[in-house]
């Protein structure tokens, strides 16, 4: 109907919608604008405002935040597409992208399914299955059980005839849902509960298998495109080894230390994998490896992967482009000799989350956002803008940031340079991670493995290091400098705008100005700092003292910190907000607070002090105190659920509870004081006038 | 606690004379109040020091004109009375050019000397001259008791304070207290007579009468917090409005306090924007020397203070002892009347008619000081040197438009009439360290002394010999030189402070920026004697 079929088999798409959201959305309409195809939004109420909305040409709402009543009902997605007279839905990534049945149902429609044939996408979900037919078409794969009985009895014994330690994963499972590592018979029957429950959550579906597992192994994949005229070509490994609670947070094109030798031999393994399901569209085959670079077939991912675009800096390519040119029917772009491996791409992820809490993820607004400036070889993808919200309904993922070089070590380069140029604030993020991890000499060295974290787990997260009194300098600047401002911005909106007492120049008669400025870096510091004549600043800290002089500059919408402390200059990117300086500069970032004075506390926007805060946003799942009870510092006094994670929130100093501000069931935005806790022996001057 | 050191200006202009009173300013006047120990006392009370006080009222990082830190230098015999116990200025406070008094504690416990009084006095003269709501950061004893014949009876003394406080609220002009301390007896009624007033808890307490008063008359035994603290204050007496629970909260309460005055400065002249001068400010002190006999042009003070080094002079070979002209100060417009010697009859008339020009066109006038007098002599006798002095003295009595004199030299005799001196009214009066203020030099005073001695002693047929004269001119020389200097002076509030030269153009522009507040009058002059 809508997909009309030209006599040369070609159909027609100038209308994409696509169910999808975040930066894959947006990457999607970028090359959908390129290639002159009208795309088609869709958005739930956490997303009315979100920039995938803004940069589509249409847009729908389909629903409630929740994805199960949104992105993932194929109802709502298939009306949109009706409606909208689209020619063609691409997925993206997770959500619909590997639904047999939408994708069956779009097929139903007359709608083009951008991806691979529902077949394919069904043999390759299911894992037993994948796994027969890849041992038939030659691809080597690793022992394990994927047999119909799932009783317990069954599955241990399994387990101890492929030889301990084993893995536990469930059949329809991805992306660590549902999988367990049992390291021995003992622990063998909790951790499978634990991934059937999980699995049960997430698809619904407790089947397990139970196969090898392989100690510090490297995850390579490789991506693989088909037509629909027989072709199937590969486009390169990927190595995304370096994972956290199972996930990707960096990848690499090629894989590194990888010989042309195994290149070949992994990709022609693939493009076999590929070949056995007569697969058509981008796909990815996995595989594990080992250090002697032998490898095993693993899953086969049939979409667009997040990781794409290190494969596209790589071979030169649009993956997304080829995957709408596929599927209108037209044969591959490029033959497999026509594809060229050149220099050395990364990717890193960038997460609302923390890496000091076990990668606990995070939800938020993007108060300050500035990255690094776009070009031919730096790419970000990213959903996002300042101002936008990082929601708790979906992936905390901010922004992937792609870079390319000539070399491994240029494009390691790069990727350092950009990271430091990334600068967030309103949300915790893994930038400083992805600082320190890609700063590792072994990353440095490509000896990657999936266990990279935990084994180098002390040089990853290094002690805190305490910001140099030159960046406590920097910082009490950057405070002056603001105050310096409003009170310029005050003096020139006035009726008498050249007035010297709207100077900022600190002038006493016959003195000097001195003045303390408390900061807090985990500890309070006094800063004494004196004004000089000549517009510099003496500032002491304990008994060192700096000599200060700076300017605010801006560029780019950001604010740089243009100064020199003891004649050392340095031009730190500078965000204030809320109470705290957060400066950015090549060394890593560094954040100062200016504590609120306990009589403004109780009014205070960041409600840090004194009470017990939501430390993200969440629902309150259970009250453990009422009004009236005493705690002790470190009593529990709420949990939370967020980020489907459980969350106690204690008692950060004893006293009384003075007031419950949430109650069970309601959902505390993060920073959000829960109680009113009064410090015992505190005097709050109750009647006085604030 | 913070401690506040000097800048080193006085040590630039160590040629100039009595440079000696550094090491006392240092310390006394800027670092220590009242000293170590009483300093300690205070700060161990989690009160901050006044000047931090100040420090903290203010929009961060602005400017503090502070006035007569030299108040009661040497003024009380061995007893040491540092900035006269009480620091006044102006300074701005959300937003708003407010003038503030704020008693220091550490100095005999913030009690009234003379000097302090007048020294209050003088601030609240200076923001009903220029219209600037008042703070008041009380924390003091009330009257100094050993002297309360020279602080309570006469029209000038401590009543007075209140007095003005009804009279500045009456006119519309702001009173906030801010009791950090205590408010006894008479103090009570500074954050009683306020239109608004904030108190610390445990810190501040008001009472009419303290509680060893309380016991001697009553028998009744309370402590001073429940005889005057915030509480009572704050919930049943009603003498105080808001609460605060330290001196920094105190500090933002009143800094909100003021935002609620709905104050709107009007500014009744044209503006420009600024211009620095083209000679730096610091060659002021190369200009000034150590000579006062050694005459210097005060065109090259001029050019270090004036925007751009930008002056219109008027009349300029006419009378030209005396310089006139207009010129702008941080974009404020202002006349200048300065002095290049002695005043003739053309000085005078040439400076009497700038004068009208000013108070016609709604012009402040600026006074540059350096003068030993009007001519003397038949000749200038018979020319009507007295009328024509006296018309300059009209004009200058009489002019509405604000008036700022800095004397940058020697202001002696009717000089210091006609250019505008203390008697004068002017809005601000400032010295510089180089100064002399008298009647007469000391030398001329000797010998007109001397003179009238050694005629009587004639006719009397007594012989006054050579040794003679010189014993009894030494003396009056020391004293005319003792009592000429600008600390003897500044230590009586015969001015408004002694300033660092090269800060006169500054000093100048907040003085201006403080005189704009209060709306422009008109000038009526009085009979000028043809």
């Amino acid at each position: 109907l809508f997909s009309a079929v030209s006599s040369s088999g070609v159909a027609r798409i100038e209308k994409v919608l696509i169910a999808n959201r975040g930066e894959i959305a947006c990457r999607v309409m970028r090359t959908a604008k390129k290639m002159g195809v009208r795309s088609v939004a869709v958005y739930s109420d956490a997303d009315r405002h979100s920039m995938h909305v803004a940069m589509a040409d249409e847009a729908y709402h389909i629903g409630p935040p929740p994805s199960q009543q949104s992105y993932l009902s194929m109802e709502k997605v298939l009306e949109v597409a009706k409606k909208s007279g689209s020619h063609a839905v691409h997925p993206g990534y997770g959500f619909l992208s590997e639904n047999t049945e939408f994708a069956e149902a779009c097929k139903q429609e007359g709608i083009i399914f951008v991806g691979p044939p529902s077949s394919a996408i069904r043999d390759m979900g299911i894992k037993s299955t994948s796994k027969h037919i890849m041992s038939a078409a030659g691809v080597p794969i690793i022992g394990g059980y994927h047999g119909e009985d799932q009783s317990n009895e069954r599955l241990q014994a399994e387990a101890a005839r492929i030889g301990y330690p084993v893995m536990i994963k469930a059949v329809r499972g991805g992306g660590g849902k549902g999988m367990r590592i049992a390291q021995s018979g003992s622990d063998f029957l909790e951790q499978l509960e634990s991934a059937r429950r999980e699995a049960r959550k997430s698809f619904n579906d407790d089947v397990m298998l139970v196969e090898k597992f392989v100690e510090d192994p490297r995850h390579v994949e490789v991506q693989v495109f088909g037509d629909m005229h027989g072709n199937a070509v590969y486009l390169f490994e990927r190595d995304c080894s370096v994972q956290r609670r199972h996930q990707k947070i960096i990848e690499e094109a090629p894989g590194p230390g990888i010989s042309p030798e195994v290149r070949k031999k992994l990709g022609e393994a693939a493009v076999r994998a590929a070949k056995a399901v007569n697969y058509v569209g981008a796909g990815t085959v996995e595989f594990i490896m080992d250090a002697q670079h032998n490898f095993y077939f693993m899953e086969m991912n049939t979409r667009l992967q997040v990781e794409h675009p290190v494969s596209e800096m790589v071979t030169g390519t649009d993956l997304v482009e080829w995957q709408l040119r596929v599927a209108a029917g037209e044969r591959l772009p490029l033959l497999q000799d026509d594809i060229i491996l050149r220099g050395h791409s990364f990717e890193a992820r960038i997460y609302a989350e923390d890496p000091n809490n076990d990668f606990l993820p995070g939800a938020g607004p993007l108060l300050h956002l500035s990255t690094p400036p776009p070009d031919q070889h730096t790419r970000i993808e990213t959903g996002v803008r300042e101002g936008d919200e990082v929601s708790a309904h979906y992936d905390p993922m901010i922004a992937k940031l792609v870079v390319w070089g000539e070399d491994r070590p240029a494009a390691l380069k790069k990727l350092r340079y950009c990271l430091r140029q990334y600068n967030i604030v309103g949300l915790n993020t893994n930038i400083d991670f992805l600082l320190s991890l890609s700063g590792h000499p072994e990353f440095e060295a490509g000896n990657v493995s999936t266990s990279f974290i935990p084994q180098h787990y002390a040089d990853l997260f290094p002690n805190l290091r305490a910001p140099s009194g030159a960046t406590i300098c920097q910082a009490a600047l950057g405070l002056v400098l603001q105050e310096r401002n409003h009170t310029q911005e005050f003096t020139q909106a006035s009726t008498d705008p050249f007035s010297p007492f709207g100077f900022s120049s600190g002038w006493r008669n016959n003195i000097e100005f001195n003045r303390n400025m408390t900061l807090q870096l985990g500890d309070e510091i006094n800063v004494a700092i004196t004004y000089k004549d000549d517009g510099s600043y003496i500032m002491q800290i304990g008994e060192e003292k700096y000599h200060v002089t700076g300017e605010v500059e801006l560029e780019g919408g950001a604010s740089f910190l243009c100064c020199s402390v003891n004649g050392e200059k340095s031009r730190p990117k500078l965000v204030i907000l809320d109470n705290t300086v957060h400066l950015f500069s090549t060394e890593g970032s560094a954040q100062v607070s200016v504590p609120v004075p306990k009589y403004l506390a109780g009014v205070s926007g960041s409600g840090a002090q004194g009470g017990a805060v939501a430390p993200m946003t969440g629902t309150i799942e259970k009250v453990l105190v009422k009004t009236g009870d005493k705690v002790t510092a470190g009593d529990p006094l709420m949990v939370m659920i967020a980020m489907k994670m459980e969350h106690t929130i204690r008692a950060p100093k004893s006293g009384v509870i003075k007031k419950v501000l949430f109650s069970e069931g309601s959902q505390a935005n993060r920073h959000a004081p829960l109680v009113e806790l009064e410090e015992e022996g505190e005097d709050n001057g109750d009647g006085g006038n604030q | 606690m913070l401690l506040q050191s000097v800048r080193p200006w006085l040590l630039r202009c160590r040629s100039l004379p009595l440079a000696y009173t550094r090491p006392y300013y240092a310390d006394k006047v800027a670092r220590l109040g009242g000293g170590e120990k009483a300093r300690r006392l205070h700060t161990s009370r989690g009160k901050l020091l006044p000047r931090e006080r100040i420090d903290r009222l203010l929009d961060p990082g602005t400017p503090f004109l502070e006035f007569s830190q030299f108040a009661a230098y040497e003024l009380y015999g061995t007893e040491e009375v540092p900035a006269g116990g009480i620091i006044t200025g102006i300074g701005r406070v959300s937003g708003v050019e407010c003038l503030i008094v704020a008693n220091d504690a550490t100095v005999k416990g913030g009690t009234y000397y003379p000097i302090t009084v007048k020294k209050h006095l003088r601030a609240q003269e200076i923001a009903q001259q220029n219209h600037l709501p008042c703070i008041y950061l009380v924390d003091s004893g009330g009257a100094n008791l050993p002297r309360q014949a020279d602080v309570f009876p006469d029209r000038d003394h401590f009543g007075r304070i209140f007095y003005n406080q009804a009279r500045l609220s009456s006119e519309g002009i702001a009173q906030i207290a801010v009791v950090m301390g205590s408010c006894t007896a008479g103090g009570a009624y500074v954050p009683a007579m306020a239109d608004e007033s904030i108190i610390v808890q445990k810190q501040g307490t008001i009472f009419l009468g303290g509680p060893p008063l309380v016991k001697a008359a009553t028998g009744e035994e309370v402590s001073a917090e429940d005889l005057g603290g915030a509480d009572l204050h704050c919930k049943k007496s009603g003498v105080t409005d808001h609460y605060a629970l330290d001196d920094n909260h105190a500090l933002h309460l009143a800094r909100k306090a003021v935002r609620s005055l709905n104050y709107k400065k009007n500014i009744e002249v044209t503006v420009e924007p600024t211009e620095a001068p083209l000679y730096p400010t610091d060659e002021l002190y190369g200009i000034v020397g150590d000579n006062l006999k050694r005459n210097f042009d005060v065109k090259e003070v001029i050019s270090r203070i004036v925007d751009g080094s930008k002056f219109d002079e008027f009349k300029a070979f006419y009378g030209d002892t005396l310089v006139t002209g207009f010129s702008r100060i941080f974009g404020y417009p202002v006349g200048i009347i300065g002095n290049n010697g002695v005043l003739f009859s053309e000085s005078a008339k040439k400076g009497t008619h700038f004068i009208e020009l000013c108070c016609q066109r709604n012009i402040p006038l600026i006074f540059l000081q350096n003068i030993t007098g009007f001519m003397v002599g038949r000749e200038y006798e018979a020319g009507g040197i007295a009328k024509d002095g006296a018309k300059m003295v009209t004009a200058v009595a009489c002019a509405n438009v604000p008036k700022i004199t800095v004397i940058i030299g020697g202001s002696y005799g009717a000089g210091n009439y006609g250019m505008c001196g203390r008697a004068y009214s002017p809005r601000f009066l400032y010295m510089w360290p180089n100064s002399r203020i008298s009647v007469m030099g000391g030398e001329q005073a000797a010998t007109v002394l001397a003179t009238i001695t050694k005629d009587q002693r004639a006719r009397e047929g007594k012989e006054f010999t050579a040794e003679q004269e010189a014993a009894m001119k030494e003396p009056i020389v020391r004293r005319f030189e003792e009592e000429g200097s600008p600390y003897y002076s500044s230590a009586r509030l015969w001015d408004d402070g002694i300033i660092d030269p090269a800060d006169t153009r500054l000093v100048l522009g907040l003085s201006l920026s403080a005189a704009f507040n209060a709306p422009m009058k008109k000038t009526h002059f009085g009979v000028f004697r043809m």
